[in-house]
């Protein structure tokens, strides 16, 4: 991480559900770094807590959820601490959001321009002409051709790559210093994906923000981050610089992960995945959660919970058997 | 306009008999009520025009019908054709207001039940709930016997029977619409609730209760007609449609049958018309019906 203090610093951060079946500890005690101009990719399966950790960020955790504690510094104010009032201030100005799904993160009923309208509306003191300039500029920069006409259009009339350059268009549009992109390429098909992460990737660097990226996709987050988290049943279970983290992984279930990637060159072998599931996060047994899924486990493993620890290279991973550079699970 | 004149909407009702009939009539009551004043030369309720040698006549199509009054008269020599256009007129003015009424109080309820959810959303759902399970003109009954009769207390009782239904619609679309990513990017973007309640949820969920509105009218120009049948609905300086057929209850079957048949065919052609056109915007607003 970089010398300066981080953008975002996230400490101890704990998200719980309490819901009729038992307490649902979607995010146990995650703590992570984004340093000004980086992008933090956030990685794990399905259940894993990221998408609750970008909403804590934002504060906008609902019932039966709760922060029950951890910090989450922005710049040094800390948001858990931070009003409702506050905390309406910074959405959309300091931090925004883009969403997985643009076919639904667009209201039908209004044109583009209005919902961009809305944005600056809320977050500048521009007037009208003013703002209607800095809603064509923006729709210019992320690569919508006659912009001006555009703004009057409804989503509908724009392809599902096109709106999420809208949805990206109103996330810069406020300049944010920090973007959440949950899942932004997800429900994209494949070749507008790389055009996707490409224009967000010229969009941070253009602004200076900074960016997490969440996501389940490790093709998608290579690509994109400086660094990266990965995440299994609400903890960091290791971190570190992307090529690092991608290249020779400490813990045995990035490696899972990496693996399960399909290699095209490699046609002979079946895709290797990791076996089982998450573990049901209501009642999780003590020790190592990954453990009854992990090649490696031993009796060590059921009883005491790894800390996060150093490792090669720049990596920090909580095993009791983590791998060296270029062993394989 | 001319976007309207190619829309769906548009071809399908020209195709449709039903929806056409059904606006038809309801143009027709409409018309009669806006131009009703206009359209007869007696007032029926000025007194100083009825006569009293007038009482009873019947349609001027029988024996000893006089052509003043097409549709005969009443015990009061009051033209029954007059009094069905003014009776109309208090019918569907109730049907509307008390319509109108029912769907913004319903529709704020249910936005907030939905919306927020927890002990507000119990509170109003399970007054819904218990609503629901009497049967509607029990309640209206119920409330005019304690607030006492008049066309505003009717107006009360209407409404406080109808918001349910919208508050259940409304809150069943808003925990769907909520859930969209629109909404929660309203959020992110900073939008206060209100905000997002008003710009984002509320037209996304007003489809559906254009139909419940529409057939909503008729069944209160029903129920109202009930309550004032029963003697607590409107006064009888205000006679509504129900209130005519009740006066002329009484003499039914002495063989003046007029009295009473006339407004009760204009009630049915009312609630026939707005049950058409309902069924034909039901058909056509219904996304699973396509």
């Amino acid at each position: 991480m970089s010398g300066d203090t981080p953008l975002l610093a996230v400490r101890d951060l704990r998200t719980h559900f309490h819901t009729f079946s038992g307490v649902v500890r979607a995010v146990n005690g995650v703590s992570f770094d984004v340093g000004k101009g980086e992008v933090m990719g956030l990685v794990g399966e399905s259940g894993g807590g990221k998408s609750v950790v970008g909403f804590s960020i934002l504060g906008l955790i609902d019932s039966p959820g709760k922060i029950e504690g951890g910090q989450i510094m922005l710049d040094g104010e800390d948001l858990v601490s931070a009003g409702e009032a506050r905390m309406r201030q910074i959405r959309g100005r300091e931090i925004s959001m883009v969403f997985q799904d643009p076919m639904t993160s667009l209201n039908p009923l209004h044109t583009v321009g209005r919902q961009m309208d809305e944005v600056l509306r809320l977050h500048s003191d521009l007037d009208a002409s003013a703002r209607q300039k800095a809603c064509v500029a923006m729709l210019e920069s992320v690569g919508i051709s006659r912009a001006a006409e555009r703004l009057g259009a409804y989503p509908h009339q724009f392809s599902g790559g096109m709106r999420q350059r809208v949805v990206i268009a109103i996330a810069m549009l406020a300049q944010p210093r920090l973007i959440i992109a949950d899942e932004p390429t997800t429900a994209l098909d494949v070749t507008i994906q790389s055009q996707i992460l490409k224009l967000m990737r010229a969009q941070i660097a253009d602004k200076g923000a900074s960016m997490i990226l969440i996501t389940h996709d490790l093709a998608v987050v290579s690509e994109m981050a400086d660094h990266i988290t990965v995440l299994y049943c609400g903890n960091v279970v290791e971190r570190g610089k992307t090529r690092d983290l991608i290249e020779m992984p400490a813990h045995p279930y990035t490696r899972g992960l990496i693996d399960s990637i399909p290699d095209p060159s490699n046609r002979q072998d079946r895709l290797r995945q990791i076996p089982g599931s998450v573990p049901d996060i209501r009642n999780l047994p003590k020790g190592c959660n990954f453990r009854d899924r992990c090649p490696r486990a031993q009796a060590v493993c059921r009883e005491v919970e790894p800390e996060l620890m150093a490792q090669h290279a720049t990596l920090w991973a909580a095993c009791h058997f983590p791998l060296k550079p270029g062993e394989l699970a | 306009m001319t976007t309207f004149l190619q829309s769906e909407l548009f071809h399908n009702y020209r195709r449709s008999s039903s929806a056409i009939i059904g606006s038809g009539l309801m143009a027709l009551f409409a018309f009669a009520v806006l131009a009703g004043p206009f359209l007869v030369a007696q007032d029926p309720y000025d007194i100083a025009a009825l006569n009293l040698m007038d009482s009873y006549k019947p349609p001027v199509w029988l024996e000893g019908g006089d052509p003043r009054f097409i549709l005969g008269t009443d015990g009061q020599g009051r033209d029954v054709w007059a009094s069905v256009l003014y009776g109309a007129r208090i019918s569907v003015f109730i049907g509307l207001v008390a319509m109108m009424a029912s769907c913004l109080i319903g529709t704020a309820l249910g936005l907030i039940a939905g919306f927020y959810g927890g002990i507000l959303d119990t509170v109003i759902m399970r007054i819904a709930d218990v609503q629901l399970s009497f049967p509607s003109i029990l309640i209206a009954l119920f409330l005019m016997s304690a607030v006492g009769t008049g066309v505003d207390k009717v107006l009360i009782a209407l409404t406080a029977v109808g918001w349910v239904v919208y508050a259940r619609t409304v809150r069943g679309s808003t925990l769907s619409e909520i859930e969209k990513e629109y909404v929660q990017a309203a959020k992110v973007a900073g939008l206060p609730n209100r905000k997002i309640i008003r710009k984002h949820v509320l037209p996304n969920v007003l489809t559906p209760l254009i139909v419940i509105a529409t057939i909503q009218v008729g069944t209160f120009v029903l129920i109202e007609a009930s309550l004032s049948f029963l003697g607590v609905g409107v006064p009888i300086t205000q006679p509504s449609l129900g209130l005519l057929i009740k006066n002329g209850f009484d003499v039914l079957f002495s063989g003046l049958w007029w009295t009473s048949v006339f407004p009760g065919f204009a009630i049915m052609m009312l609630v026939f018309g707005i049950n058409l056109f309902g069924d034909f915007l039901r058909d056509e607003l219904n996304p699973r019906l396509k």
